[in-house]
């Protein structure tokens, strides 16, 4: 597919708010049935992006088109044709989950049961309660239904910011489930998260942190941009092995993991079997008799954390 | 040696709805206690109680050794808590956000100084002492958040949530604080939607529709509920039929695979 | 004891550095009294000046072209001329040409001179009552000058003086207040409501979904509009209601005209709350400044309570941007006066000239985007 059929091309974007440079200079392309995801933590740019790409705000630079039509000088195209979803709960929450829906069909020049096929699947999860008041409902249900008022008018791709942000975990893995569904309908996805591993279900993924775009690609091979050695730690006293680790002679970064500590080694010539051998016996000589290493493969995270510039962890 | 949380048959009905049923649980001093649920499994009203804001319907509560519904007040004096949604005055400066909350809790004008010149050190914020809160980024605000709960020195903080849409480096710098901490003797009790950090806690308790479904460590849910990570323990108490479907995430990887998918367990 | 900040300070330190801090509610909070302050002491004066009176003269003579002198050299007064019969009189207050009328009656000097008593008519548009009889004491007073000048008032020949109050007869302070609390009700539902509703939107963030729409500004400002209007609209006639009803307000014109003015009236009302809604920031702000950009001027200016003519000079022009001061003519006039649309088309003119220019700088204002 040409630049120019692309649902969303961005190309040099830049925006500042008085001294502070909010987005530094962004390009990248979305396809159409891709699941783009950006992904950074809070005040790194990611919804100043978005609300540039849904024409609320004017870029200082650069230049975005969706659907073909300039961000800019084609407003109103832009905005009939997008499904947006805001990083807050946008909706209206002393109307019922199908008044919301029906007002903003109307809003669009179509009704509930015209859109009704492609919100059915989200839909069928929230009818028990469609009389309830939106502001009744609980995280998880409240960002469905703003799924489905975003995409009820039938939009030509999605823009949503932070959909999941302060949903429990199973209410995510539903809401991701339905994009993959949308998905594979064509419609091209535009979603940003600060959850690392929501990244993963991205066909794409673009690391955001302080406006600048730190890398695009697919995640696994994001992973393959951590430029050290990686292992996993584990053992019982997890916290007491922190600062053990760290004062390692080539410890480049030691990080908790859930239940085990990533180890990174400033060594990037030594093969992993015996870094790991060397490992297990440094901290089994300081009385972790149970310490066990095993070399992994990056993630996302850990690529993010490295691209993030992180202060060497090493004690002195 | 009394437990810092002990929980007994505490109950919540709101008119027919009970939001929280008979739950029963204790926090040791010094333990990381971590609270999991599905949003609506009733853990916000639970905490509300223990905080001293919302009266039981029925059963008991006591922290830091004061009933939450008879001393309240004395709950809430030798409490810290810290929530995502809120936690420190955006338009006032950090000098004068940790005067308030010194002043709110009592302290003297000498222990406000030290315990500031201290916190300013411990965080590397000497720099914008002066600077409103609202201009820091989020993780020091979230950093800066905890450790103004902790001014007064509690015995107990309360978490809700405290590293929501925070940068991974800054979440990891977070616990590492919530660690010191606990070793000081502070217990700490903590809610997330990051279940990696669940492994972190020393035991970790997970509510569904009102009760507590589960209880125990890390490892010993595990081993309970036979899956490889607490994320999947969480998935397979709070929605039964989900794991039944085909897209929950990274169906193949394993921790003891050494060339896997990114990290050991999804989050 | 060591030294320590008692909480109760603590917390009101942090109070005042967030009142400090919000600059826009911050200055509507200390600007808009000190207008008020300043205009009060200035402007709004209780005492009436500039009394247009007009002489109903059939047989002028000595006596009557010197007591009409009188009038002419008191300050307070202005002569807008003569009538023939007293029967012209009532059209010039409905049409508000004139304020006060002095009717003499044929044969004055003459009857004087025989040591009779003269008799005239002093007549004062009362539809505001206190300016009614304020109007009345210092023609009055006039009149009582003169008559001490010239030496009558020993027994027989003495100048005998009728008044009437006309439109409002009893003086009755519901007539006045009426009118003007339509236009404070109306001037509330209107712009303190728009201003709220919309900033509510932009505040909750339901704004920025509406935005990423087919919706057009104009759409978005007529549909949080319309629904006031009708509202608006029943309050008004619940007040007209309650008016006749309960306090026998006098209504002497067109119902139907009423209403439509009102609704004219509301109409620009809402776009002043657009307006306002749309240059503030928060809520707050946006509640503040209606509350204290419409419905003080619409109390202090409009002419409501404090009439217009003893404003000072510099005042007076001021008053002519104020919507009420408008709509209160209206309302007066086709209630107490029963006059119609042909006395009324200026002040109807003058409320339709700035709907539109609200509503325009109110759409142009609504930026279709955040910034």
């Amino acid at each position: 597919m040409s630049s120019s059929d692309r649902p969303l091309v961005v190309d040099g974007l830049g925006k500042r708010f008085g001294e502070t440079i909010a987005l530094d200079a962004i390009s990248f392309d979305v396809d159409r049935g891709e699941i783009f995801g950006l992904v950074g933590p809070d005040g790194g740019g990611k919804t100043t992006l978005f609300r540039i790409l849904a024409t609320l705000l004017l870029p200082d630079a650069g230049t975005a088109r969706v659907l073909g039509h300039d961000v800019v000088q084609d407003m109103w195209a832009v905005r009939s044709r997008v499904g947006y979803m805001p990083g807050r709960f946008s909706l209206y929450p002393d109307l019922s989950v199908e008044e919301n829906l029906e007002f903003f069909a109307a809003v669009f020049g179509t009704t509930l049961k015209e859109g009704r096929s492609i919100i059915e699947p989200i839909y069928r999860q929230i009818e028990p309660f469609k009389a309830r008041r939106a502001g009744a409902l609980s995280g998880g249900m409240k960002q469905k239904l703003a799924l489905s008022c975003a995409l009820v008018h039938r939009p030509d791709i999605l823009l949503l910011d932070e959909p999941t942000t302060g949903v429990d975990a199973v209410s995510r893995r539903e809401f991701w489930d339905l994009l993959d569904a949308l998905k594979a309908t064509g419609l091209p996805i535009v979603v940003s998260t600060p959850y690392m591993d929501e990244a993963d279900r991205c066909d794409r993924v673009a690391l955001v942190q302080q406006g600048r775009l730190l890398a695009i690609d697919a995640p696994s091979a994001i992973g393959d941009r951590f430029p050290r050695p990686l292992f996993a730690v584990r053992g019982r006293r997890l916290y007491a092995m922190i600062g053990a680790l760290r004062s390692f002679p080539h410890a480049s970064a030691v990080f908790p993991f859930g239940e085990v500590l990533h180890y990174s080694d400033t060594r990037t010539g030594e093969p992993s079997a015996s870094i790991a051998d060397e490992l297990t016996a440094w901290l089994q000589g300081r009385g972790f008799t149970d310490a066990g290493v095993t070399p992994i493969r990056p993630g996302i995270e850990d690529a993010f954390m490295a691209l993030m510039g992180a202060p060497r962890e090493a004690a002195a | 040696m009394s437990a810092a949380i002990e929980v007994h048959d505490l109950t919540r009905r709101f008119g027919t709805f009970t939001a929280v049923d008979a739950i029963s649980f204790d926090v040791a001093e010094g333990e990381v206690f971590g609270f999991l649920g599905a949003n609506g499994a009733g853990k916000t009203t639970a905490i509300k109680m223990l905080i001293g804001l919302l009266a039981p319907t029925s059963g008991d509560a006591r922290v830091a050794g004061f009933d939450v519904m008879t001393q309240s007040e004395d709950v809430r004096r030798h409490i810290g808590y810290m929530s995502q949604r809120f936690s420190l005055y955006d338009d006032l400066t950090v000098r004068e956000n940790i005067a308030l909350f010194g002043g709110v809790y009592g302290l003297t004008d000498a222990a406000v100084r030290d315990r500031e010149r201290a916190l300013l050190e411990d965080l590397q914020l000497g720099h914008a002492a002066d600077a409103r809160v609202e201009s820091l980024p989020l993780g020091w605000k979230q950093k800066l958040a905890f450790s103004v709960a902790l001014l007064h020195e509690p015995s107990v903080i309360f978490l809700d949530e405290p590293t929501g849409g925070v940068d991974p480096i800054t979440r990891r710098q977070f616990w590492e604080m919530i660690y010191a901490a606990a070793n000081r003797g502070t217990t700490v009790f903590v809610t997330t939607h990051y279940l990696d950090e669940a492994e972190y806690c020393n035991r970790v308790s997970i509510m569904v529709d009102g009760r507590i479904a589960a209880l125990g460590t890390p490892q010993e849910l595990k081993q309970q509920f036979h899956e490889r990570s607490l994320d999947e323990v969480f998935v397979r108490l709070a929605r039964p039929d989900a794991g039944q479907q085909a897209g929950t995430m990274s169906a193949g990887s394993s921790p003891e695979e050494s060339v896997s998918a990114p990290g050991p367990t999804p989050r | 004891m060591p030294r320590h900040t008692p909480a109760l300070v603590a917390f009101m330190v942090k109070e005042v550095r967030h009142l400090l801090r919000d600059r826009q509610t911050l200055s509507i909070l200390l600007l808009l009294p000190l207008a008020q302050v300043l205009l009060f002491g200035f402007a709004l004066r209780n005492d009436v000046n500039d009394i247009r009176v007009v002489f109903v003269d059939p047989a002028p003579d000595y006596v009557t072209r010197a007591l009409r002198g009188r009038f002419v050299g008191n300050g307070r007064f202005e002569v807008v001329g003569t009538v023939a019969t007293t029967r012209a009189v009532e059209p010039l207050f409905r049409r508000a040409a004139a304020d006060v009328a002095v009717a003499f009656e044929p044969g004055f000097a003459a009857r004087l001179a025989e040591g009779n008593p003269a008799r005239l008519h002093v007549i004062s548009d009362a539809s505001d009552p206190n300016t009614g009889s304020r109007m009345q004491a210092y023609a009055t007073a006039v009149i009582n000058g003169y008559e001490a000048e010239i030496g009558a008032g020993r027994d027989g020949a003495r100048i005998v003086m009728q008044s009437r109050m006309q439109f409002n007869p009893e003086l009755k302070s519901v007539n006045l207040f009426v009118p003007g609390l339509i236009a404070l009700v109306l001037t509330l539902v209107s712009a303190l409501m728009t201003a709220i509703s919309l900033s509510r939107e932009k505040e909750r963030g339901t704004l920025e979904v509406l935005l990423v729409s087919p919706l057009r500004p104009w759409q978005i400002i007529i549909g949080k509009v319309l629904p006031y209007l009708i509202l608006a609209f029943a309050n008004v006639s619940t007040a007209l209601l309650v008016a006749w009803l309960v306090f026998a307000v006098p209504f002497r014109g067109s119902l139907v005209l009423l209403l439509a003015a009102s609704t004219l009236y509301t109409m620009v009302g809402l776009a002043l709350g657009v307006l306002i809604a749309s240059r503030t920031s928060s809520q707050r702000a946006a509640m503040l400044g209606a509350l204290l950009g419409t419905m003080l001027p619409s109390t202090l200016l409009s002419g409501m309570i404090f009439p217009i003519g003893s404003m000072p000079g510099w005042l007076q022009p001021v008053t002519l941007i104020v919507p009420a001061r408008w709509f209160i003519v209206v309302a007066r006039g086709i209630m107490l006066k029963g006059v119609g649309l042909a006395e009324l088309h200026e002040p109807l003119l003058v409320l339709t000239g700035m709907l539109v220019v609200f509503l325009v700088l109110a759409i142009r204002s609504f930026k279709p985007r955040l910034a």
